[in-house]
């Protein structure tokens, strides 16, 4: 008997198997199974999307008509109507908080990546960032309600759209500052070492240089947290309230879609229910088209 | 052309237009930076450091601001607050059992069905089951998923979702109604269809970290399983996930963090009960839908319980992010 360097005594130390794909050995079906199972996943994990796009599209699709932005929403039990207030309410209310927000966000965010990238003061702030981030949105309507809304703080005013546009831009500001910081840090450290050596501040540095740089990335996060801002709505219900009048100012209630949807998903009308969904249908357009917006700025950026 | 053709002349160095002085550091005139420029970059910085620190101002003035609403409940109520389920405007009697236990069940069970299923997802789209196209679109769709307002949601829940699945949910009570978990008949509203709802909503986040995470897997772990013989699932399960185990981890507590904040999708289908009930079927309450619902018309004593629940809320979903942090950072494996 010839002895292999594996077999070197009688009992060889593998098994012998053929080494061509046997689809019915055991592993190999728990193998499929698993696969198939993956697969069903995600089939379930897509299918909400098609469903809710499919009855927004539909339901509030043949809605749609010029008088559903140029009207206002009709008394309950009456018809027809539109939801213009609504809509322009959430356009001022959505940059309301977009003017409070980006600035601070912009200026927090490049403190911490180009002044104070290791500091303890910098960790301290992204943590208190991550934080606020994971803070819940009702919870940032609760907050203004207290030291806006309940004090009367803005013009003797108690719900106004800026108290609204306060609440909003609470839950823009870490989005803001986390697409600002991390966008700074992907600039090539060269870009700034070379304005330094050409003797430019640090102040041109960044806004001639490192901030155009980073455009992009800011500019897709920036966004993305607008359009998250403008389908909220828990932070809404008790600072901006709603109004069933055209915007009286940022000083007054004013109406939102959000909270549009909110109020008249609730009623026993029926057409304040179509309203409702037609309502979800302009927001959910308009919040798809800003997320291709960021996806298209991104991609632009990349080739 | 041939490789022994003569290299281009290099160009001569020009001289300098010489103007008969010869160039010494002397002819170089230094620039001073004017004072107007370095107090605007020092402004600059200062600004920049105001600004940042208005964050951690921020956070602190929230909880400053809810802490000090939640005071006078928190001296009449005490403790008591999160166990007693009374609900009373009239007698002033408020206990938050009620929202503390539907937002946990809620949550948690949302969280039991979507992990699987996000998890499951992220698998078929990092893996090469399917050509890349179809992965990328998959991965998309999901993102879109997120980007779906809360509120639409909630109104497809109320519409669509929950007279859809009523027909199963009263199976469900026919075969276990038995258990106090199925035992009340499904009637519209409910704890039932808010998790379901919550499974939707939290499904993007859980496959768009699970993703990340097992894309960053070394691709020499997969190698070395497939090289010993493995299956593809044998390798996923034996290496590939417990590599990516950490990350997957903080993905599902940043997941039960917004599960527990949720607010409109689960107000407009949880059914908002005063009475406690602990089926699933039945309808029920979370702290987030009671702020929602009774925020704008409470006032004395009812706004600063809803402070407190708003103060519970918050603690919870903060220890809940801070965990996933530390779990991210301390459990991360080296490979």
């Amino acid at each position: 008997m010839t002895r292999t360097p594996l077999s070197y005594s009688n009992t060889p130390l593998f098994e012998r198997r053929p080494l061509t794909y046997n689809p019915s050995l055991a592993r190999n079906r728990l193998n499929q199974c698993c696969t198939a199972l993956a697969g069903f996943f995600s089939a379930v994990a897509v299918l909400p999307l098609f469903l809710v796009l499919l009855y927004v599209l539909v339901q509030g699709g043949q809605l749609l008509s010029l008088k559903l932005f140029t009207e206002l929403p009709p008394a309950p039990g009456l018809e027809g109507g539109g939801i213009g207030n609504a809509v322009l309410g959430t356009v001022l209310v959505t940059l309301i908080a977009s003017l409070i927000s980006i600035p601070i966000g912009v200026g927090g965010g490049i403190y911490l990546s180009e002044y104070s990238a290791k500091g303890w003061f910098a960790q301290f702030v992204r943590f208190a960032n991550d934080v606020l981030a994971g803070v819940p949105s009702i919870i940032s309507g609760v907050f203004v309600y207290g030291i806006v809304v309940a004090t009367r703080a803005f013009a003797g005013q108690s719900y106004s759209a800026l108290a609204g546009g306060l609440a909003l831009s609470v839950l823009m500001l870490p989005t803001v500052i986390k697409t600002t910081d991390e966008g700074l840090k992907l600039v090539p450290q060269e870009l700034r070492w070379g304005a330094y050596g050409v003797g430019a501040s640090k102040f041109v540095t960044i806004v001639k240089i490192t901030l155009p740089s980073a455009f992009t990335p800011i500019a897709t996060g920036v966004v993305l947290g607008i359009a998250r801002a403008a389908g909220e709505t828990a932070p809404l219900i008790f600072t901006a309230l709603f109004s069933p009048f055209w915007p009286e100012g940022v000083f007054n209630p004013i109406a939102t879609m959000s909270v549009l949807i909110f109020n008249f998903a609730i009623m026993p009308y029926e057409a304040q229910n179509e309203l409702a969904w037609a309502a979800s249908f302009v927001l959910v357009i308009m919040i798809l088209a800003a997320n291709l917006l960021a996806r298209w700025i991104s991609r632009l950026a990349r080739s | 052309m041939t490789s022994d053709a003569p290299p281009p002349p290099i160009a001569k160095p020009t001289q300098p237009p010489t103007t008969g002085i010869p160039i010494t550091a002397a002819s170089f005139t230094l620039r001073r930076r004017p004072t107007s420029e370095k107090l605007l970059d020092l402004g600059f910085h200062q600004l920049t450091l105001l600004l940042a620190s208005f964050v951690a101002i921020l956070l602190l003035l929230i909880v400053i601001t809810v802490f000090h609403g939640a005071r006078e409940a928190m001296a009449s109520f005490g403790l008591r607050f999160l166990t007693t389920s009374a609900w009373d405007p009239v007698n002033e009697q408020y206990g938050a059992f009620i929202a503390i236990y539907g937002t946990l069940v809620t949550s948690l069970l949302s969280l039991l069905i979507a992990i699987p299923l996000g998890v499951g997802t992220a698998i078929f789209i990092t893996e090469d089951l399917i050509p890349t196209a179809m992965r990328n679109v998959i991965g998309v769709m999901v993102e879109l998923l997120a980007a779906i307002p809360s509120v639409v949601l909630g109104l497809w829940a109320i519409f669509v979702m929950e007279p859809a699945i009523r027909p199963a949910l009263d199976l469900l009570h026919h075969w276990l109604g038995w258990s106090p978990l199925f035992a009340t008949v499904p009637q519209g509203p409910g704890m039932a269809p808010a998790i379901l709802i919550l499974v939707v909503m939290i499904l993007p986040i859980i496959t768009a970290i699970s993703r990340d995470a097992l894309n960053q897997v070394p691709i020499e772990l997969r190698q070395g399983a497939y090289g010993v013989g493995t299956t593809r699932w044998g390798a996923l399960f034996n290496i590939i996930l417990p590599a990516a185990v950490s990350a997957i981890t903080g993905g599902v507590m940043l997941a039960l963090g917004r599960a527990m904040g949720e607010t409109m999708a689960v107000t407009m289908i949880i059914g908002n009960a005063l009475n406690f009930d602990v089926s699933l079927l039945a309808p029920g309450n979370t702290i987030a839908s009671m702020l929602a619902n009774q925020f704008g018309e409470a006032d004395g004593i009812q706004v600063s319980a809803l402070m407190y629940a708003a103060l519970i809320l918050m603690l919870l979903t903060f220890v809940v992010n801070v965990m996933a942090q530390w779990v991210v950072r301390r459990l991360s494996l080296k490979y």
